[in-house]
């Protein structure tokens, strides 16, 4: 049609607030529910980092002799750490660092509790070698000597960061068919409020694809539309959870100014785009739909 | 050619997802109306001259039989050739059926708008035409600032701006007094001697005895007259 004339008279029947408002709010949640994903993603591989080098070191009884007969259990186990290749960094902790980690567990009374506690020592594995090879060591230079390394706790995170990562795939999901449904109800509403019009356009011999592409681009604007003004209220929102995550991500900037990824800058508008897109393929299917009950 | 060959009809109850149990509306039509023709279709009311109104401008599916429209099986058409086909088919309806939020010259330009006539085209033609009904002072005017008159002389502009081949109107006088209905009747007569083809449903045998023409009389649903 070359002229631009609202034959159906859509921009009344086809609600210019809500539909807008709707789905402004589920691109907001959608944005979260990325960000989300990103940020766990991102510190899922710093926790990974750290805490799948750790190698922690119990040693009971740790001034007492060593097996060898040469000097006490805990230089021991520290020289055959010291002579392992992947270890680096073994430090035996002092009894004010023990005391500040067993706080928590036992109170302000752990000094005077007078438990066995072994000594604990804090190193960097690799990976590299096989830590069934250093139990062994360190269980022969001190007998009940107890080597852990992170990849348990590494695992763990992994698993959780999966986890998110689905849960956030699925409230996508969630998102985009809600954000389907409010368009379908808005395009049904459209369509029985000008039944009428329709009727006397398609008896004047509009094409099925005519009517749906009128109807569809009217969603398409307004579903657009609302997903940019919900875009725009997500990124303040996002600029405030990444200062609160900041710290935890190993992140501080400078300037003290928070930061988005880029990623999720290239993705906010992405949303936009798929919320027009829904807008367009829900209206026409809908509209589609509904011509087919008329002759 | 408009032809209908033994021709019945059911409205599906609302509710209803079958046409089982309906009862036909139509039954067993069969007639033929070569092209440039005229026919009057007579009736009382509820006879079902507006159903069969409505199978020649395709509003309606026959539940049996067949029918020809412009020369084209319509049984078999896609819906986009269905749509094709309606756009060659002028019809002028009672209760005239403007679009309420468009102007006169809207209104009668959406025909051609619908099968993406030049803007120029478009313009040249709607502005003949409102002039020819008279309505060239009021082409802005929306329909509920029009009187009945002027609403039905909208509707005939509308319905013959593409120059279709086939004319169809319901009762178009049943709106009108007699001086309005005996200038539609001109204007409908005038189409007719410039080759289109007419088919008018009325239940005013004033107006058939004052344009004489052949006619078909349906009472019951059936045909019981043709000539």
């Amino acid at each position: 049609m070359a002229k631009r004339i609202d034959h159906l008279g859509l921009r009344s029947a086809m609600a210019d607030r809500l539909l807008p408002m709707l789905v402004g709010a589920m691109s907001f949640l959608a944005i979260l529910a990325i960000a989300g994903v990103m940020a766990a993603a991102a510190l899922a591989a710093q926790w990974r980092g750290d805490t799948g080098a750790a190698l922690t070191v119990q040693v009971p009884d740790a001034s007492q002799p060593a097996a060898s007969g040469i000097g006490n259990r805990l230089n021991a186990v520290l020289a055959v750490l010291g002579a392992t290749p992947g270890v680096t960094g073994p430090k035996a902790l002092s009894a004010a660092e023990l005391d500040t980690l067993l706080k928590p567990w036992l109170g302000e009374d752990a000094e005077s509790l007078a438990l066995p506690v072994p000594a604990v020592i804090t190193a960097t594995w690799s990976g590299a070698g096989s830590i069934t090879s250093l139990r062994a060591a360190l269980d022969e230079a001190a007998p009940g000597t107890l080597a852990e390394t992170g990849s348990r706790w590494a695992s763990r995170v992994a698993a959780l960061t999966s986890s998110l990562q689905d849960s956030a795939a699925a409230i996508l999901v969630i998102v985009a068919l809600v954000a389907s449904a409010v368009v379908a109800i808005a395009t049904h509403a459209g369509l029985a409020q000008r039944r009428d019009t329709i009727a006397i356009i398609h008896g004047l011999g509009a094409l099925d694809s005519d009517i749906a592409a009128r109807f569809a681009l009217r969603a398409t604007l307004l579903a657009g539309f609302g997903a940019i003004i919900g875009a725009a209220l997500a990124v303040p929102v996002l600029l405030w959870l990444a200062t609160l995550a900041a710290p935890f991500a190993g992140v501080l900037p400078q300037s003290g100014a928070p930061s988005l990824p880029p990623l999720l800058w290239a993705v906010l508008p992405a949303i936009p785009l798929a919320a027009a897109l829904i807008g367009w393929l829900t209206t026409q299917f809908t509209v589609r739909g509904w011509l087919r009950g008329l002759a | 050619m408009v032809r209908f060959d033994d021709v019945w009809l059911k409205y599906r109850r609302a509710g209803e997802a079958t046409l089982a149990g309906s009862p036909d509306v139509v039954r067993g039509v069969t007639f033929e109306i070569p092209d440039g023709g005229f026919r009057w279709i007579i009736g009382a009311s509820g006879a079902g001259k507006t159903s069969v109104l409505k199978l020649i401008y395709l509003a309606e599916h026959p539940s049996r039989g067949h029918i020809d429209i412009l020369g084209t099986r319509v049984g078999k058409l896609s819906r986009r050739d269905l749509a094709l086909l309606r756009r060659r088919i002028g019809v002028v309806y009672q209760d005239f059926r403007l679009l309420p939020h468009l102007s006169a010259y809207d209104n009668v330009a959406l025909p051609m708008r619908l099968a993406r006539k030049p803007e120029a085209q478009i313009k040249a033609d709607v502005t003949e035409l409102l002039q020819w009904v008279g309505l060239s002072q009021k082409h802005q005017s929306r329909p509920d600032e029009l009187s009945g008159g002027e609403q039905q002389r909208v509707a005939i502009a509308r319905a013959v701006v593409g120059r279709p081949k086939l004319l169809v109107a319901d009762e178009p006088t049943g709106n009108l007094d007699d001086d309005q209905a005996e200038r539609l009747m001109l204007l409908i007569t005038a189409l007719n001697r410039l080759g289109t083809t007419v088919v008018v449903a009325t239940h005013n045998l004033g107006l058939v005895a004052r344009y004489p023409a052949p006619h078909l009389e349906i009472a019951g649903g059936k045909l019981v007259s043709d000539g």
